[in-house]
């Protein structure tokens, strides 16, 4: 993720001696935890019926809900979250060490309970959801909009905290030279500090995705669950659980490789080229 | 709603009660064991309640409830989930139990539930009648047609001829009853005795064929029961005439 042409340090003789056990066995059992349910999900998945089940109009509707949405979410978290990263890193606002901590309120909230607040502000009788509804007749839960909120705000955390990150570690002084050649905030923002962070507001951007789309406890809080307007795929795998254990399975092994892949695709086409 | 904020207190002060215990009293059988209930939500009032008397009569067994939708939970015990009970609000999902031969004991039908609209109380869809769901454009909610008050919702919708789309199906019908109770969707299904629960926080209207998609609430002890004694004690207070006056006054009807 490096952005300077220093190459990577290589690890010295001292080094490369035997790897101590200290840190193997650790390491061994981590992999251990985080590999071995996917290989359960592998082993446990009813084959024969996955072709069937691929093909099934409730599980595409799910899925295509869930890719629509995560990715809205997406850029919606961009739209917003960058400039608030900048903010974070960049300006001498007051009170910027609490507005730290509030944006990462949501990571540290159980989803379910970031849905009962957003049904609390933005639900029929909330704070602004019930002032709207009055003026409007309009609703925000239970519809495709809603899920998108839901998503964006378990998001947006992880792209802000990534932005910020990275606009921390490119160096400064770019803006400062860019500002002596009389370049204004905006243009300093537009053309010398968003391209230097750019690689870490794509894996920003990546990691908000990914969050996105494995969204479910605020999801089916705030908009309940319907085929086709809410009923995302995580929603789809819960809904399964209920009747049918190995649909479930193929449901959660269809999200998990579809998901794999597109992120192996943006790493190779835009990461990569974005790096070097 | 207050009804239920008083179980869960109850229920909270006799764990505490029971906690207490473990030193001293030491009654009969196992002292300071658990006893696992797995039930339907719609059950979770009357079986809060009888707690009390099972753990009066049973002393140092600590009753613990799982409350959810019958096929979640029948879920859980085919995948081997440690429950000493279950009782769920319709025969078929037990049946998929007793089909993987984990039930001690034919189920037994101790009560009868049926379904009623209700809504909020200032009734945002003026809503008067089941027919208002197709004939106004009003959000409600039902239960997902896999779990046993999602089937009798659409039984009962067949029947009566509504054919308009809820704009949610919930797992279980506490989750259809607290979306009315919090004002989100203007209208749910949900059994009588989860409308008789909710008290004032919803108005209930009655459905005329609503007796023609009854659904019979059902009881095991499963053959992995830790204590099948304590376990069949519950199920014969659940099956007698202490629990059906319970149920009864709760708004379930009596088992066929």
């Amino acid at each position: 993720m490096s952005t300077s042409d220093r190459p990577a340090r290589r690890p010295t003789a001292a080094a490369t001696g035997r790897l101590p056990w200290q840190l193997l066995l650790p390491s061994f059992l981590a992999v251990a935890l985080l590999a071995l349910p996917v290989v359960g999900l592998l082993v446990r998945a009813p084959w024969s019926t996955l072709a069937q089940q691929v093909r099934d109009p409730e599980v595409l509707q799910a899925l295509r809900l869930s890719l629509l949405t995560a990715s809205t979410s997406t850029v919606v978290c961009l739209v917003l979250g960058t400039p608030l990263a900048w903010l974070l890193a960049r300006s001498t606002l007051p009170g910027r060490r609490a507005l730290r901590t509030l944006v990462t309120v949501p990571l540290v909230l159980p989803p379910v309970v970031g849905g009962v607040a957003l049904l609390t502000v933005f639900g029929r009788t909330g704070i602004v959801g019930g002032w709207v509804y009055e003026a409007s007749g309009y609703r925000l839960p239970f519809t495709t909009a809603g899920v998108v909120v839901a998503q964006t705000f378990v998001a947006m955390p992880f792209l802000v905290l990534a932005v910020e990150g990275a606009l921390r570690s490119a160096d400064p002084r770019f803006d400062d030279v860019a500002a002596t050649f009389g370049a204004s905030r905006w243009q300093t923002f537009s053309r010398v500090t968003l391209p230097l962070a750019l690689p870490g507001i794509l894996s920003g951007a990546i990691l908000a995705w990914a969050r996105a789309l494995g969204e479910f406890g605020a999801t089916i809080t705030f908009n309940g669950s319907f085929p086709g307007t809410t009923r995302t795929m995580p929603s789809a795998v819960y809904n399964a659980l209920n009747t049918d254990f190995d649909a479930a399975i193929l449901l959660s092994l269809i999200l998990l490789v579809v998901s794999v892949a597109i992120l192996a695709l943006l790493r190779e086409r835009w990461l990569i080229g974005a790096v070097s | 709603m207050r009804r239920a904020a008083t179980v869960v207190a109850a229920c909270a002060l006799s764990l505490v009660a029971c906690g207490d215990d473990d030193g001293g009293d030491t009654g009969s059988g196992a002292a300071g064991s658990t006893l696992t209930v797995f039930a339907a939500s719609s059950l979770t009032d009357a079986f809060g309640e009888l707690e009390q008397t099972y753990e009066a009569d049973n002393p140092g067994v600590d009753v613990q409830f799982t409350f959810d939708s019958s096929s979640t939970l029948a879920e859980q015990v085919v995948q081997g989930a440690p429950v000493d009970v279950l009782a769920t609000a319709d025969e078929n999902t037990m049946q998929t139990v007793v089909d993987e031969g984990l039930t001690a004991g034919a189920p037994i039908a101790f009560a009868q539930n049926s379904l009623i609209l209700v809504t909020p109380p200032d009734d945002p869809g003026g809503i008067q009648d089941v027919a208002d769901l197709d004939a106004r454009d009003v959000d409600f909610a039902v239960c997902a047609p896999d779990a046993p008050c999602g089937a009798a919702t659409q039984m009962l919708f067949g029947i009566v001829g509504v054919t308009a789309d809820p704009v949610t199906e919930e797992e279980n019908v506490r989750d259809v009853l607290a979306k009315v109770t919090q004002g989100e969707v203007d209208a749910g299904l949900v059994y009588v005795s989860d409308a008789q629960a909710a008290g004032d926080d919803v108005v209930a209207i009655e459905i005329g064929q609503a007796d023609q998609a009854l659904n019979s609430d059902v009881i095991a002890a499963l053959s992995e029961a830790d204590d099948p004694e304590a376990a069949r004690a519950w199920v014969d207070l659940i099956t007698s005439a202490e629990a059906e006056q319970v149920l009864t006054d709760l708004g379930f009807l009596r088992a066929p």
